[in-house]
């Protein structure tokens, strides 16, 4: 009895908060037709804010999952002070509210500000500009990675890498033969978390983007210029893409935990095991 | 031995490491973090004063500490029955509900504002049957708490989850067999081990909410003292190039989310010592 | 190639896990470093290896200090405790993994490398398993694997952590008894490290006792066994029963009872203090008359018959529990049982004695 009240009381809730708007967004995108979806889908400022939106993750992304690696390896083998101040420093983005995450850029980069000035005086635009969506990105999903790959990195261990040492491996050769292959699947699953944020912020992006259509609109900010238009099925045909990429992302995810989870369960049993 | 806990010195890439890492914190997150606080000093305490303490920005706060309860409220009842539904009973469509838990984190919030505002819009496929009932979502404070409540929904649902499946079924069945009954149990042995969890998941879909902006933006309707949130007036302020009164409104807001992570750290701290104890 | 340890000394933290330690090992020996738990062997270990730095001392190898050569060149095999086995790496390519990280211009060619790896899996018994993942071996399997990857490197010195700590007891016999072949084919200056005594006893040809990150004792299983230096090896090293008293005026007292002890082993006897005294339960010789003051009463408690040797667990007149084992042929010819009122002649005994 307790049992269905609750199955039932819980589906209601999901269905209600989560599945009714995704299936909103697809009939909503449809609801004047197939061939209204794709023109909307393939208009020029649509394909631009897709492209806008692939080269912002194609510079976030790397640089975000290499600051992870960097940081996880610097974190998770070695001991030095201030290591706890640092995991704190990391998480910062984490608390800080889109619509400010955007707005520190503004303030360091705008025009009025002296380095903004600067980088003006001599021809760089930044703030409603593209670096400024890149580094609004960057901001938003710093920490994506690197907490992903610290906690892996500590549950897989070193010993297998001091035994690459011992056996004569140089540092990269330690690095590509055995570090990475054996955080691949956690770094794949920062990756992804990395890329869904990168594709998907609004608010950071919002603040610095300025708004000129065609030019420096991302999806997400497309898909609110369409709507302010009172264009809606075009809005929701591109909200549909996103939503799309957000499902992929969900099932990526599990499918990458799959994997991830039995390296840290494999290794707290290892745990239990050494110290019975 | 304890080969996990010491730290070799012949892993090569520490000073590479390192050094790159502070680096980039420092250009991505230090820098831009600091400008803030920098421009907070150059205003004047008249002009901070005005910026924060207006009635428009007092209206801002008032909604949206209140709607973030309430959808942190919300997500901690609802988000704990379907923690508990995954992780203790089998029904048909369970793993699709636990891998769908996350589309909040994962769809672009203007994506979530715009569909929620359709869908709970008079004409909309929820709002229409609420509107002759009398109850309005959209473009009022209850469309605000609406979408607090999808932004904020996995953070509870995934802070439970963890210890509810760590929390060994043994514990009810000793309590059973101890002459507990199901509310003995619940209330005496699972409530109290799953509180920290509890409390840390509503704090973060607490903080999460009151920074929230894409998707409140579009639900909202935006309208000065009724439902403009403050990450709204801050987006209007700079729109209209009043950096001052953005700075002082965005201090304000920081300070608030700091303190509600050092809460959770503390709370998470106080909770793993307990358990391990 | 000998390995000579000079006023080594380690601190992680306030922790002491080497205190200035000294140690030479010869070439061809096959050493354990025997201790309990943060007694420091596996740091002294890794400090042989280069995996860790003293922070003071020095590390000779053949007579030259290695201080400053890196782990990478110093040539020697080091068998972690889980064995580190590259998990996403083949049996075959575990192996390889040495001679395929030598710099493209000494490096051997693939077919060398392919008969190499198979000649060492081969030695180890188990070239069959060559294309299986570490996960697919049982845990005696690895251990081999680790030992074959090791020795693909041609190490000068082979160190060994714990190397059967993570195996089931059958299993750790048969290996043990493997390695010691290994190491009279191969005869490479071998240190392993342990916290079993059994292990140490039957494997190695000299052991040194380790505690709190000091030598105790040095010496061959005989020696370590038959002529313990102190009270701790003499404890490590097998079942003890403890007993505490006083010495007055050279006769001992346990309890109210002067005990006059013959084959008393002690070391600086002075005439008063207060006495440890050990014996090991084989030791003990009930009887069941008193022979004057060689012998002291005691109560039988329980009785365990299973095993070749019959365990007796007795109270003393002043308390203490001692353990006995005997004979079944001298169990069988006493008619003991739980309750019986007997006494007890230590046949050979150490005393270690405190000065108050």
């Amino acid at each position: 009895m307790v049992r269905i009240a609750l199955i039932t009381i819980a589906m209601v809730f999901v269905a209600l908060f989560i599945f009714i708007p995704v299936i909103a967004v697809f009939a909503e995108a449809l609801r004047k037709g197939v061939g209204a979806y794709f023109a909307a889908i393939a208009n020029p400022e649509a394909r631009a804010a897709i492209r806008l939106t692939l080269m912002t993750a194609a510079i976030a992304v790397p640089l975000n999952v290499t600051f992870g690696i960097a940081a996880s390896w610097a974190i998770a083998r070695f001991d030095f002070p201030g290591k706890q101040t640092l995991l704190t420093l990391i998480d910062i983005p984490f608390s800080v509210s889109p619509v400010i995450s955007g707005m520190l850029f503004v303030l360091l980069l705008g025009v009025r500000a002296p380095l903004g000035g600067f980088l003006a005086a001599h021809g760089i635009r930044v703030i409603f500009a593209e670096p400024g969506i890149v580094l609004a990105t960057l901001f938003v999903t710093f920490p994506l990675a690197a907490r992903e790959l610290i906690p892996i990195m500590q549950a897989v261990g070193s010993e297998e890498e001091e035994a690459a040492i011992v056996l004569g491996a140089g540092g990269w050769q330690m690095f590509f033969r055995v570090t990475i292959p054996n955080v691949k699947w956690g770094l794949l699953y920062g990756l992804v978390l990395c890329n869904a944020r990168a594709m998907g912020e609004f608010g950071a992006v919002s603040v610095v983007s300025g708004h000129i259509q065609g030019h420096t609109n991302t999806m997400p900010l497309y898909v609110e210029i369409l709507y302010n238009d009172f264009q809606f099925a075009a809005a929701f045909a591109v909200s549909s893409l996103l939503t799309m990429l957000a499902i992929a992302t969900l099932i990526a995810k599990r499918f990458l935990e799959r994997r991830v989870v039995p390296v840290k369960q494999a290794q707290d049993e290892l745990a239990v095991k050494v110290a019975a | 031995m304890a080969s996990n806990t010491k730290r070799s010195n012949v892993l090569p890439g520490f000073g590479l490491t390192l050094g790159f890492t502070l680096a980039y914190l420092g250009i991505v997150v230090l820098i831009p973090i600091s400008t803030i606080f920098f421009k907070t000093f150059t205003l004047t305490w008249p002009q901070f004063w005005a910026a924060v303490a207006s009635p428009r920005t007092i209206a801002a706060y008032r909604l949206s500490f209140s709607a973030s309860i309430a959808g942190a409220l919300v997500n901690s009842v609802f988000g704990f029955i379907v923690a508990w539904s995954l992780v203790r009973y089998e029904f048909p469509g369970k793993s699709l509900i636990d891998v769908m838990v996350d589309l909040p984190f994962a769809l672009p919030t203007s994506v979530a504002g715009i569909t929620l505002t359709a869908i709970y819009a008079s004409n909309g496929w929820i709002g229409r049957y609420l509107a002759p009932l009398g109850i309005k979502v959209a473009y009022t404070p209850l469309g605000v708490a609406v979408a607090l409540t999808f932004v904020g929904l996995p953070f509870v649902v995934r802070t439970i989850q963890p210890v509810l499946e760590d929390l060994d079924q043994e514990y009810e069945e000793a309590a059973a067999t101890l002459g507990a009954s199901r509310l003995q149990t619940f209330v005496l042995v699972i409530a109290p081990a799953l509180i920290p969890a509890l409390l840390t998941g509503f704090a973060l879909a607490f903080a999460r909410a009151l920074g929230e902006y894409g998707s409140v933006v579009f639900i909202s309707g935006n309208m000065p003292m009724h439902t403009e949130v403050v990450p709204l007036l801050i987006m209007s302020k700079l729109e209209q190039f009043d950096y001052a009164g953005a700075t002082a409104i965005a201090v304000v807001m920081l300070t608030v989310s700091f303190l509600i992570l050092l809460g959770v750290n503390v709370l998470q701290r106080w909770s793993s010592r307990r358990l391990t104890a | 190639m000998s390995i000579e340890l000079r006023n080594i000394a380690k601190k992680f933290g306030d922790f002491v896990a080497v205190d200035n330690l000294n140690l030479h090992i010869e070439t061809g020996e096959l050493v354990a470093l025997l201790g309990l738990s943060g007694s420091g062997k596996t740091t002294l270990l890794r400090i042989i290896a280069g995996l860790e730095t003293p922070d003071t001392g020095e590390v000779l190898f053949h007579g030259e200090d290695a201080s400053d050569v890196s782990v990478r060149e110093r040539k020697v095999g080091f068998v972690f405790q889980h064995y580190a086995l590259f998990r996403h790496m083949t049996v075959f390519e575990n192996v390889a993994f040495g001679l395929r990280v030598i710099p493209r211009r000494a490096r051997p060619a693939e077919a060398a490398i392919a008969r190499r790896v198979h000649e060492l899996l081969k030695l180890v018994q188990l070239d069959f398993l060559a294309d299986r993942y570490p996960s697919q071996l049982s845990g005696g399997q690895r251990q081999r694997v680790a030992l074959a990857r090791t020795l693909a490197v041609e190490p000068k010195v082979l160190l060994l952590d714990e190397p059967f700590g993570a195996l089931d007891a059958k299993v750790r016999q048969e290996l043990r008894r493997w390695l010691r072949r290994l190491h009279d084919e191969i005869k490479i200056t071998s240190v392993f490290v342990t916290h079993d005594q059994e292990e140490a006893l039957e494997l190695a040809n000299r052991i040194v006792v380790m505690n709190q990150g000091r030598i105790e004792q040095i010496g061959s299983a005989e020696e370590v066994y038959h002529h313990p230096a102190n009270a701790f090896v003499y404890n490590f090293l097998g079942n003890v029963n403890l007993f505490h008293g006083r010495i007055e005026n050279g006769r001992v007292f346990l309890g109210d009872t002067a005990v006059e002890l013959e084959n008393t082993h002690a070391h600086a006897h002075p005439e008063t203090g207060k006495a440890v005294l050990y014996v090991r339960p084989h030791l003990l010789e009930i009887v069941m008359k008193p022979n004057g003051k060689q012998t002291f009463p005691a109560t039988v408690k329980s009785i365990n018959p299973a095993g070749p040797q019959v365990k007796i667990e007795l109270v003393a007149e002043w308390g203490d529990m001692v353990q006995v084992e005997i004979d079944h042929e001298r169990y069988q010819a006493l008619h003991l049982e739980p309750g019986a009122n007997v006494f007890l002649r230590p046949k050979e005994q150490k005393l270690f004695v405190y000065s108050i």
